[in-house]
């Protein structure tokens, strides 16, 4: 049995590590509700335009948006949201085994990835893996603008425009409540026609474009790449925030649980120096 | 008979307005668009600008910084790259901000640059104009 000293220290040090996991899972705590505050904010646009878009497809446009054109698959995008920072446990994990996954799966049936990044751990993950990377994007902080995540939106959305990719994918996780999230690809483009119904179709109209449906259309369509990809940072946050806050829960319970069995391990530690130092006394009496 | 449109403003990062009106005054791309309820579907851009909602005797002044306006008979949706209330806007911080473009305007001629500097002017400046026809009009200060 280790000696009461050593046993001492050990429980100090995981009483330590108890302080910080629960200090972590406090502000991960305060910053979850923020992040899902901004969340659900950014819902109601994010509705708004699917809603314009939908009306778009019930009327007759007279062209076809580019990021609409499907296109037999050749080679295909990712846009990867991952988070900043460790400690939140499975959540980078989740999103880095499904695009794996799927590129696998593209590699097999002869279709090469290039992939955009959102965020440290994915980054340092698929860079070690030689995935060919487009874009990249950290240090987003807490609340991120649209205007800091242009560039991976652009790489991609540039990238279809030109026929460089036929298809890109979004994998990101979805959050379901503060216990369960759930990693998820979605196909960003090209953009999926909400479909109208045959009867909303029969009313024959389109909108009056100003100045022509061209320009505006290209500027919906792009508003409408950036805030699926925004909902889905923002939702990704809020995704993290509550993931670390769980798996900090979880450490700091853990801690706990170590703590008690190393103080019953000192305390038995501790009397058998005692019993055992009479036993010796009493035989030095003895032996007088 | 009365008529009124449903109006909602939203920008990315929240909804800004929701309601209804008898009018809408937009800062459309081609120019100023006021909309009446029963008015022809249209889609437009945005410049930064006005956007003034009105209802009976009363009328909010909205600031877009550019967006989408998407008009139904009975609806109108502001999808507003950014919102806010005209009475919110900080005029010492947006003058500050037209100086600083205005400044980085001059020093640089590549081209991106001088082209943000360009929008951020513009937009600094349509910031100024609704404060200014705020004070003008006796509601604000």
């Amino acid at each position: 049995m280790a000696n009461a000293k050593e046993i001492r220290g050990q429980i100090k040090s995981v009483k330590n590590t108890r302080k910080i996991t629960r200090a972590m899972e406090m502000v991960a705590a305060s910053k979850m509700r923020r992040a899902q505050e901004r969340m659900r904010a950014a819902r109601p646009y994010a509705e708004k335009i699917r809603e314009v878009l939908g009306h778009l497809a019930q009327a007759h446009p007279e062209y076809e948006h580019p990021l609409m054109q499907v296109r037999p698959i050749k080679k295909a995008g990712f846009l990867v949201v991952t988070t900043d920072r460790g400690l939140c446990g499975g959540l980078n994990v989740n999103v880095l085994r499904n695009v794996v996954q799927k590129v696998r799966e593209l590699h097999e049936g002869g279709v090469e990835s290039n992939l955009a990044v959102v965020g440290n751990k994915g980054l340092g993950f698929l860079r070690r893996h030689g995935a060919h990377l487009v874009a990249e994007l950290n240090g987003l902080g807490d609340r991120p603008h649209l205007g800091d995540m242009i560039g991976p939106i652009r790489a991609m959305a540039d990238a279809y425009a030109k026929g460089e990719v036929d298809v890109v994918y979004l994998v990101s996780s979805r959050f379901v409540n503060t216990m369960l999230q759930r990693a998820t690809v979605e196909q960003l483009l090209p953009v999926e026609k909400p479909t109208a119904s045959a009867e909303q179709r029969a009313e024959l109209w389109d909108y009056i474009y100003e100045p022509e449906a061209r320009p505006v259309l290209d500027r919906l369509m792009q508003r409408y790449v950036e805030s699926v990809v925004y909902q889905a940072v923002i939702e990704h946050l809020a995704c993290e925030q509550s993931a670390r806050m769980v798996a900090m829960k979880s450490a700091s319970d853990n801690a706990k649980r170590m703590v008690d069995d190393l103080q019953l391990a000192y305390n038995k530690a501790r009397q058998a120096a005692i019993t055992q130092e009479i036993a010796e006394i009493s035989a030095g009496a003895a032996a007088v | 008979m009365a008529m009124t449109i449903d109006v909602r403003v939203v920008s990315a990062e929240g909804s800004i307005y929701a309601g209804v009106a008898d009018m809408v005054v937009a800062p459309g791309e081609m120019g100023e668009l006021g909309i009446l309820p029963r008015h022809a579907p249209l889609l437009t851009g945005l410049r930064p600008g006005e956007l003034r909602i009105i209802r009976g005797a009363e009328t909010e002044y909205l600031f877009v910084n550019g967006g989408i306006l998407e008009i139904q008979p009975d609806m109108v949706t502001v999808l507003a790259d950014s919102a806010e209330r005209a009475t919110d806007i900080d005029e010492a911080k947006a003058l500050a901000a037209k100086q600083a473009a205005e400044a980085r305007m001059a020093g640089h001629t590549d081209q991106m640059e001088y082209a943000a500097a360009q929008a951020e002017l513009l937009e600094q400046i349509a910031r100024l104009k609704t404060v200014q026809r705020l004070r003008e009009q006796g509601l604000l200060r």
